[in-house]
């Protein structure tokens, strides 16, 4: 990790832009306590997979700045939001300096260690909807101004998307002024399910932190717990048997069927084809059987464990798996000829939001939506973990960019995954499912990031420890949240109807937004 | 063929009997309003019944089955529920058209169900220009919808309303445009005398191609009028939640619910009269045999068999295809639509100038 003067960070970061570090994985917040407050930036080169880790401090906690980042990469620029939400660190330069997850209203910034708890009792009264933001800007002789900005001018046809809609899959709103029915201006508004899981983290032990993971986005539940454990592990040198390596990524893949399938049923029903949908949901209800038989648990299955697994896989779990993978085969042609070959359905998704693979980098808009936007995007392929350096798969990348590239590369996802579990369901190695760890988990200090290939993009964790049996501070690289960063530029100049469509190919989950 | 005209002859000699001739035309006007009233209920519970097991066996479901055996009491529940509902009146709503709005679609509704003629001499409203007075009845519908958009005082509520305008309108054109097809082919726009001339022949059948393409496209723009899938933008679920009768509760509700459901009736009842012969059983020339047995079958069976045929197809689209866009809709309507229906009309005059129909 290199340290840059907050004066100088500006200029090293675009010179890093420059160099070709074209994607800002990560960009967290930080409160070092008596050192100040600052900014982690996880950076990588996609031409050549190179990483960078960055970190910048202020000292100043009463008016801490920093310079925005948002001109080098768009991706910046909900997270330096989110920075200035929970640390108070204002942007410099960036344009829209609002709150993202808590309320205007909020006093103070949870996230500094010096945070007092009482000044935010329960609110009782309606936040009122603000159209005026303000942003920060430097004046050549060094001081710095804050001007207000006007969002959506009075005149305008403003509607509300969510946060109760149908078609948001959660409590995401969006305010959407309109001209007919052709959208102009679209902003987002995160933080109705907002727990803050990362603040909760801190306060809690190791083994207990894991229980939050399932709880982002809840369809790629193992997954998330899998980058944590992963995390955990490599801070602490713990190196975990082949056996739960088979077993993490059998169930990290079938999770990924799971979404997927989940993926293609809501993708119809926000479309009007009610029949695919219950259709997805009828085959989707076996991999949960199969979770439920292992782990317990169907949606949230809380199986990782630091150092291996909760309970060693099922006795019919090899035979059940291969049954699935033989009845889905037929299930995915039937999916094809009632939804995908359908003129209607080309109708609303062939050229609808296209996403442009500069943007798709810019934004860091991982997962299905980078890859049909022609980005390799794949954290199984870019940093393999697990077993998926050994297995034999292909990374589905289609050029397009627009809705149909999103839908189809999510339902040949489905076919790799499928070939990935058959690779390893027959040879799972006998050993132990769970390493033998201290009763007290203690990470040495450090910081350290793991990353897996969520369901919906790449989910990282960053965490800093102090020696301590707590998390100092544990930051989730949300897949969700560049998916929605990206509504604004794609669904500018499209109908409503291709809000919904877009919305539902881009797939986000809510939770995993909020966190 | 039985022929009912013999039991309203005989109930209009028992009344004029001991009554004046005006007091029992009177009674005869309100009891055949019951009737219209009656069968209208009933049609919609049965079409509601039919959407949930058509829609459930669709997707690999059973729908309802535990109110009464196979559900059936359920949609009796659902109607008892509905009318014990408060209506809740919207603020900042226009209180009069938003209370209107329901009847207008409603009363355009039953205008329309009352021109179907059900078996022989079961005919309502049956006059010369039987077919004018329907569309145009049916067209009324759309006001009301406007109206509930416009005075519910929701954005949503108002962006459905544009949508279902724009859509209802447009697609009247080839709606009306696919009818007068058929009526170049039997002069005649009264729906009991149409009924008649198919007595040795079904148009889809004696019209040949332009009657199928004109039922072809009937089909679609009916479809459209009645704002179902894959044309319900107007209520797009996912997208404005309920569209124009969002804000609507209770009964008020239930009569935009219940019309919807009798006007997919109507649209397959006239499907059925004009190209399927309505209550004329199925006539093959020279197999007289034949002939006499389809006659057995009470005209009645066959416009519901027919009628209810076609409320089959259209769910079946209904429940299989995802939905179109705003923009997708018209250019379908006037890019495609309008101009296969005015050739369709040509290539239909053509073939009557030269009689080369069946």
């Amino acid at each position: 990790m290199i340290t840059i003067e907050p004066e100088k960070i500006h200029k090293a970061l675009s010179d890093l832009r420059a160099e070709g570090y074209d994607f800002l994985r990560s960009l967290t917040g930080m409160d070092w306590g008596e050192e100040g407050l600052g900014v982690v930036y996880h950076l990588e080169k996609t031409t050549t997979g190179e990483n960078k880790v960055i970190k910048t401090i202020t000292a100043n906690r009463e008016n801490p700045e920093l310079p925005s980042v948002c001109d080098l990469w768009k991706a910046a620029e909900f997270n330096e939001r989110e920075a200035y939400d929970f640390f108070g660190i204002h942007f410099i330069g960036h344009p829209d300096m609002r709150r993202l997850y808590l309320r205007e209203d909020w006093v103070g910034h949870p996230f500094r260690k010096d945070y007092d708890d009482s000044l935010n009792p329960l609110r009782m009264t309606n936040e009122e909807p603000d159209d005026v933001t303000h942003h920060y800007e430097e004046l050549p002789d060094g001081s710095v101004i804050e001007k207000r900005d006007v969002l959506f001018d009075e005149d305008e046809y403003i509607i509300n998307i969510g946060p109760q809609h149908p078609a948001t899959h959660g409590v995401l709103r969006f305010r959407v002024s309109l001209e007919g029915e052709i959208i102009k201006k679209l902003d987002v508004h995160c933080g109705y399910i907002h727990r803050g899981v990362e603040k909760m983290c801190e306060s809690l032990t190791y083994p207990q932190t894991l229980a939050l993971t399932d709880r982002l986005d809840y369809l790629g539940a193992h997954q998330n717990r899998h980058a944590l454990c992963m995390c955990i592990e490599k801070a602490m040198g713990i190196e975990v048997s082949d056996r739960v390596q088979y077993i993490r990524t059998i169930m990290d893949e079938l999770q990924r069927i799971d979404s997927h399938l989940l993926f293609f049923s809501c993708l119809c029903m926000d479309l009007g084809a009610l029949t695919a949908f219950f259709y997805g949901f009828r085959d989707r209800e076996k991999i949960l059987d199969i979770f439920e038989a292992t782990t317990g648990g169907r949606l949230i299955q809380n199986y990782n464990t630091i150092g291996g697994v909760q309970y060693d896989i099922a006795p019919d779990f090899v035979q059940k798996v291969k049954e699935f993978i033989a009845y889905l085969r037929p299930m995915l042609k039937e999916y094809h000829e009632v939804f995908t070959g359908n003129v209607i359905a080309h109708g609303r998704l062939d050229g609808v939001g296209i996403l442009s693979r500069e943007d798709a980098i810019s934004f860091g808009a991982t997962g299905g939506t980078g890859r049909a936007s022609g980005w390799a995007c794949d954290v199984r392929k870019r940093h393999p973990y697990a077993m998926y350096g050994k297995v034999d798969f292909k990374e589905i990348v289609r050029t397009e960019g627009d809705c149909f590239a999103r839908y189809m590369v999510r339902m040949e996802e489905i076919l790799e995954s499928m070939h990935i579990i058959e690779q390893l369901i027959d040879n799972i190695p006998e050993g132990p499912f769970q390493e033998k760890t201290k009763a007290i988990i203690k990470v040495p200090e450090g910081s350290y990031y793991a990353a897996v290939e969520g369901s919906r993009g790449e989910f990282g964790v960053f965490l800093e420890s102090r020696g301590d049996k707590h998390p100092y501070r544990l930051k989730f690289r949300s897949t969700g949240l560049p998916l929605v960063s990206i509504m604004e530029t794609v669904c500018r100049g499209a109908k409503i109807a291709d809000l919904i469509a877009i919305g539902g190919t881009v797939d986000y989950v809510v939770p995993d937004i909020d966190r | 063929m039985f022929d009912f005209s013999i039991v309203t002859q005989w109930i209009h000699s028992l009344l004029t009997s001991f009554l004046p001739e005006e007091v029992a035309v009177f009674i005869e006007c309100l009891a055949i309003g019951v009737c219209i009233l009656l069968a209208y209920a009933i049609i919609a519970i049965i079409m509601i019944f039919m959407e949930r097991k058509v829609c459930a066996a669709f997707q690999c479901r059973l729908g309802p089955m535990r109110v009464g055996p196979w559900g059936t009491i359920q949609v009796f529940a659902d109607v008892f529920k509905m009318l014990i509902k408060e209506i809740i009146a919207i603020r900042h709503s226009d209180k009069f058209l938003y209370n209107l709005a329901p009847y207008i679609v409603i009363l355009a509704s039953i205008m329309a169900f009352s021109c179907l003629p059900f078996s022989k001499g079961m005919e309502v409203l049956d006059f010369n220009v039987g077919i004018f007075f329907l569309t145009a009845a049916s067209s009324i519908g759309v006001v009301g919808i406007l109206l509930a958009g416009w005075s519910s005082n929701n954005k949503y509520s108002l962006i459905g309303a544009m949508r279902s305008g724009a859509q209802m309108i447009s697609y009247e054109l080839s709606m009306g445009l696919s009818l007068l097809t058929i009526i170049v082919l039997t002069d005649t726009m009264q729906l009991s005398e149409i009924v008649e001339r198919q007595a040795d022949g079904w148009f889809i059948f004696k019209g040949h191609i332009p009657a199928f393409i004109a039922f072809v496209i009937y089909l679609i723009a009916g479809n459209a009028e009645v704002n179902r899938g894959p044309f319900d933008l107007p209520e797009a679920e996912s997208e404005l939640t309920a569209g124009y009768h969002t804000e609507y509760s209770g009964m008020h509700f239930g009569l935009f619910y219940v019309a919807e459901f009798v006007n997919l009736f109507i649209i397959a009842g006239v499907a059925a009269t004009i190209f399927l012969g309505g209550w004329m059983p199925l006539h093959i020339n020279g197999l007289d045999g034949f002939n006499t047995v389809m006659d057995y079958i009470p005209g009645f069976v066959w416009f519901f068999g027919k009628a209810f045929f076609v409320v089959w197809i259209l769910m079946w689209f209904k429940w299989t295809f995802p939905r179109l866009r705003i923009d997708q809709i018209l250019t379908l309507e006037w890019k495609y639509l309008v101009p296969i229906g005015l050739l369709n009309l040509l290539l239909m005059v053509i073939i009557v100038v030269f009689d080369l129909h069946f």
